[in-house]
């Protein structure tokens, strides 16, 4: 220590964690804590006195570079550094990165520097085209994001519409919504399962997961009319009624996809090629997690227990009991045990929803808001006219703005809406889980081997089309 | 049907004190409410400083934000002592300890869209901001990579204002011969 350096008792936080370290007979230890640089000595802290956070900003796991910078090797942008790093474009077409998404990997032999997910490839402006569609027609619209996901899509467009009118759904409206959001994470779940275990060399587990979202979506069909942006949730409502003994069908679902999630077990949760690719690998902490915005299963990877379902609860969440899933380590294997089980959960409030769904309307008899039964149009004028004016003039939402947020497969899933009065949004904005959780990846890369990149790519789980919009 | 009257004054309902009123640094910034959630409209100059204040009181994250273009809906509702611009900066934050969120309104000039960056408190705001600034063409000052994220680099106009011509530009495409 030098004399501008007296002691360093007088400084919190070092002096216990360094006596504790201390290297007996070694004297000069604590001359280590300086470093010689070009403005002089300059005096080294602890790393942990540098919170997560902070660290996150300084190191930058993220490569500014713009997009183009790379395409064309004769741009001088594209020369970088005398170092022996290089940049390799993962994507757009790489058939791991789920879609159009393209990272920019800054390479030092075969570790992951810094990195860029270059997004937009999938653009096509539905913030845009929400303001020209009238209410009535925006789920047909918002639908199509979040391709694995449509129904809970139209689920958050449906409930801010809703906010903003002011009206409440009769009980059975809500448990059908929340009957086919269940049944909708099980399917984009074992769908992710799919990809995350064809990504890791398990072609057998892309089988097992596109059989059993085949039979969500069988079951969909039936109930929507549509395998795909089902335009089903509404606002209002939902379009129609569950079909005969959509029981029986759901019964056989949720009793096949349980049995089934033990042999994803025996395939992969106890499978040794498996775990040593995933464990401790892409690590995130609870404090970078949060302050990275990020939600959902690589939140709750990390050991927050954040669930909107149970911690801001909408639709009937409060009256069903489920487990809210919690990793410890926030890896790569959490993430997929995560999601794992919160498909066991799923099924549990199936199964508590087919006991308990209420008798009633499934949609709010409401002729400013919903269309009047078909049997109705026949026989009565008024009810031809509302039908007339509600599929020519649309819903008239009184004038406000609002944030409603429900709890996707991917996360936080939030819609800003401004009503101006008239029978289309002002504005809408949709909080993408995909788009936000995409932040994460460079500080997850960081110092990973390009191998295990394309596993930690799919523990995030981004999808295209809910990123770009 | 609804709570609030079309165009009300949005007022904090009565007997319901903000509670964003009680924390350090929020001191003096005009709150309303909206469908019982609850907004701040602190100005360009305080905006920075108020997240901060609400970071360390608990809001943690940053849930969201975005942009909006008033240009077609000047007279909407805001409370008393707000500047009304015809940007809007909305950012939505989120307290997961008290499970609350709040809302901050900023409001953004359109001949000087500018508006400082969120970054240094909240990195997650990253990405928030770059689409805002590409859809929009609000700058957010201090931002380490302020370049567009969803449409092309070399794209021109904003589309999500409200003066940017549907239907009238033709579609842009990187190096494609013109019109023959």
């Amino acid at each position: 220590m030098s004399d501008e350096h007296p002691t360093d008792a007088g400084r919190p936080g070092t002096t216990d964690v360094l006596d504790g370290e201390r290297v007996p007979g070694h004297d000069d230890f604590e001359r280590l804590i300086e470093a010689e640089t070009e403005e002089g000595a300059q005096e080294l802290g602890l790393a942990s006195s540098t919170s997560a956070v902070e660290l996150l900003i300084e190191q930058g796991g993220v490569l500014r570079l713009p997009e183009s910078a790379v395409l064309d090797p004769g741009a001088e942008d594209a020369r970088f550094g005398e170092d022996d790093t290089m940049i390799l474009n993962l994507g757009p077409q790489h058939p791991s990165t789920h879609g159009v998404l393209r990272i920019m990997l800054e390479l030092e032999g075969e570790t992951v520097l810094r990195s860029k997910p270059v997004v937009g490839y999938l653009h096509t402006g539905m913030e845009k085209t929400a303001e020209d569609l009238m209410y009535v027609n925006g789920a047909t619209n918002v639908t199509r994001m979040d391709y694995l996901s449509p129904i809970h899509n139209e689920l958050v467009f449906a409930l801010a519409v809703e906010e903003l009118l002011g009206v409440e759904l009769p009980p059975r409206a809500t448990w059908i919504r929340m009957l086919m959001c269940e049944l909708n994470r099980i399917s984009s779940h074992v769908m992710w399962a799919a990809t995350n275990g064809m990504d890791l060399a398990s072609t057998t587990m892309m089988i097992f997961g596109f059989r059993e979202r085949d039979m969500v979506l069988t079951f969909f069909e039936k109930v929507t009319g549509l395998r795909m942006n089902h335009n089903y949730i509404r606002p209002g409502g939902v379009a129609a009624e569950l079909p005969d003994g959509w029981e029986d069908d759901v019964t056989a679902i949720v009793d096949t996809i349980e049995s089934r999630i033990d042999d994803y077990d025996e395939l992969l949760t106890g499978q040794p090629i498996f775990r040593e690719r995933t464990e401790g690998v892409g690590v995130m902490g609870p404090e970078v997690a949060l302050a990275l915005s990020a939600t959902g299963p690589i939140l709750r990877a990390a050991g927050v227990p954040w669930d909107l379902r149970r911690t801001m609860p909408y639709l009937a969440y409060d009256q069903v009991d489920f487990d809210v899933v919690v990793g410890t380590v926030g890896d790569t294997f959490d993430r997929y045990a995560v999601r794992l089980n919160e498909i066991r959960e799923s099924i549990r409030i199936v199964r508590q929803v087919l006991e308990r769904m209420p008798a009633g309307d499934y949609r709010i008899q409401d002729q400013k808001v919903t269309p009047p039964p078909r049997a109705r149009i026949d026989e009565s004028m008024e009810a031809l006219i509302h039908h007339f004016k509600l599929f020519t003039r649309g819903i008239e939402v009184p004038e406000g703005e609002t944030y409603v947020a429900v709890e996707s497969p991917r996360g936080e899933l939030g819609c800003y809406m401004v009503a101006d009065g008239s029978n289309h949004p002002y504005r809408m904005h949709i909080r993408g889980p995909s788009f936000v959780n995409l932040q994460s990846v460079p500080p997850l890369l960081r110092g990973a081997l390009v191998a295990d990149a394309i596993a930690i790519l799919s523990s995030v789980d981004p999808v295209l089309g809910e990123v770009d919009r | 049907m609804s709570e609030q009257a079309p165009g009300a004054v949005v007022a904090p309902p009565a007997g319901h004190a903000p509670f964003t009123a009680s924390i350090p640094g929020c001191e003096g910034v005009p709150v309303s409410s909206s469908r019982a959630q609850e907004v701040l409209h602190p100005n360009r100059e305080r905006y920075i400083d108020v997240a901060a204040a609400l970071r360390d009181a608990g809001f943690v994250t940053c849930a969201d934000l975005c942009g909006v273009d008033y240009l077609r809906h000047m007279d909407r509702a805001l409370p008393e002592g707000v500047a009304r611009e015809r940007f809007e900066v909305v950012v939505s934050l989120l307290n997961h300890a008290d499970r609350k969120r709040v809302r901050l309104r900023v409001q953004v000039p359109a001949d000087d869209a500018v508006c400082p960056t969120l970054f240094y408190v909240y990195p997650g705001a990253e990405n928030m901001e770059r689409e805002a600034y590409d859809l929009l063409g609000i700058r957010f000052e201090g931002h380490p990579d302020m370049t567009r994220i969803l449409m092309p680099e070399d794209w021109e106009g904003h589309p999500l204002r409200k003066d940017y011509g549907v239907g009238r530009v033709p579609v842009q495409f990187k190096d494609a011969p013109g019109p023959r």
